[in-house]
């Protein structure tokens, strides 16, 4: 079973199998969904599962030593471990601890540009766009406006956004209530609203590419 | 805040109560209540510099060690600079009339292909504060704009801010041109944004990298004086 999304923020989950696997993903939370309809999908029964809370998002500084943490923790165990972060704002520490304990990293800046395709995603070189994915969406209040004060604040809109033109969605799935949700994000921050569908992308390409190996 | 401290009446509390309720108002980001302090203060004969110092950069100081310390979080730190910056426009031009000290004086600006000034505008805020004067080039600066500010303003400093790890590699091609023209140290080049470090700064050849605007000021004035005594 798939935690709520509020569990996924907050705590992360466990979701290894009783014995361990071949190979460990260890993830960050808003990412929980789509690798396990990619697992479901492609079958990769000879991987295990471990989610950080996704609201280290909103703390980059965090991220590497949890992440180191859960890697070293779980590295006896395993035969690999591929951490499916991006940089994240880590500014390379991420990077450069992943390849100091031997374990592959997602490539790319953010969540945003694999789910577009990394390359993809920098040949835009979209300045002023705000990005949510599908799970962002649906915490757009979790990760952005209570975060950000603008429940208590709203006068610090202009602010954090004065700058942006417009909100991008990049939709992982074909959801119109998840559509609707974006789209009325965009409007609470005043920007303009653009949607894209991109699927898995790089996501897709890389776990596959993890599972072959 | 309790009814209590509604009741306080600004002009009634002398100098040290008025500063230190100040500072409290500063700390709550009750942007009226400053301006009042503000003007109460030089109504009574201060220098429009110890209004600046004591309780506006003084209450700053506290926000800004607050945040670090994760007591305070960055919609209380900007409410904060809000009232901070009612107060200092206020004061600006009277600090220009009054000749207060400047210690030096910065470019700073986002870098090429980053938009977030939030960091930036915090530290060309309490830059100011401290006696430095700012030229704020704003977002998304190619190379070409800071050298040319730099040279234009006579500067001692170049403050450069990122909050991307796309955009954080173009402070390199600043300093790198800054090297290509053999000017590279005639300046100090401070750095800073959410996800640079120590090692980072380094690496690119910048004089230092500031973790947030307190550290910024505290690197800038002890540089700035290291370079007066070299002169």
């Amino acid at each position: 079973m798939i935690p709520s999304d509020a569990t996924l923020t907050r705590e992360g989950a466990d979701l290894r199998q009783a014995a361990p696997q071949r190979l460990l993903l260890i993830a960050c939370g808003a990412l929980a969904r789509e690798v396990l309809a990619l697992q479901r999908l492609h079958g990769w029964d000879h991987m295990d599962l471990v989610c950080l809370p996704a609201i280290l998002h909103n703390t980059p500084q965090k991220i590497t030593p949890e992440v180191t943490a859960k890697i070293t923790e779980n590295q006896g165990y395993y035969d690999r471990i591929f951490v499916l972060y991006a940089d994240c704002g880590t500014g390379g520490l991420l990077q450069a601890e992943c390849d100091r304990l031997g374990v592959t990293l997602l490539k790319g800046p953010h969540c945003y540009a694999f789910f577009e395709g990394v390359e993809a995603f920098a040949a835009r070189e979209e300045l002023t766009a705000f990005y949510l994915t599908d799970f962002l969406a649906r915490q757009f209040d979790a990760f952005v406006w209570e975060p950000l004060g603008l429940d208590r604040h709203p006068q610090l809109l202009e602010m954090y956004f004065g700058h942006y033109d417009r909100l991008v969605y990049l939709a992982q799935t074909e959801d119109e209530a998840l559509t609707a949700k974006a789209r009325a994000a965009a409007a609470r921050l005043g920007l303009r609203f653009e949607r894209r569908v991109t699927g898995y992308g790089d996501l897709a390409v890389e776990m596959e590419r993890e599972a072959g190996r | 805040m309790s009814d209590d401290e509604d009741e306080i009446i600004l002009s009634e509390l002398d100098d040290d109560e008025l500063v230190d309720q100040m500072i409290d108002d500063l700390y709550d980001g009750m942007k009226e209540e400053i301006e009042e302090g503000v003007n109460i203060l030089l109504s009574r004969g201060w220098a429009p510099y110890d209004v600046l110092t004591k309780p506006l950069v003084g209450g700053m100081t506290i926000v800004g060690n607050d945040f670090r310390d994760g007591i305070l979080f960055v919609p209380e730190v900007l409410l904060a600079a809000g009232a901070m910056k009612a107060g200092m426009a206020i004061l600006k031009p009277l600090l220009a009339e009054t000749g207060a000290p400047t210690i030096g004086r910065m470019v700073i600006g986002t870098v090429k292909g980053d938009i977030h000034d939030i960091g930036k505008n915090l530290v060309a805020m309490m830059m100011e504060g401290a006696g430095f004067e700012i030229v704020d080039l704003g977002i998304n600066n190619p190379a070409e704009e800071y050298i040319a500010a730099l040279k234009e303003q006579n500067a001692d400093i170049l403050g450069m801010s990122a909050l991307l790890t796309t955009t954080m590699p173009y402070m390199k091609v600043v300093i790198d041109t800054l090297k290509e023209q053999g000017i590279r140290d005639d300046y100090i080049v401070l750095v800073g944004g959410a996800p640079l470090n120590e090692e980072f700064g380094r690496a690119i050849g910048a004089d230092a990298y500031c973790r947030d605007a307190a550290v910024a000021v505290e690197t800038a004035k002890s540089f700035v004086a290291r370079k007066h005594n070299q002169a």
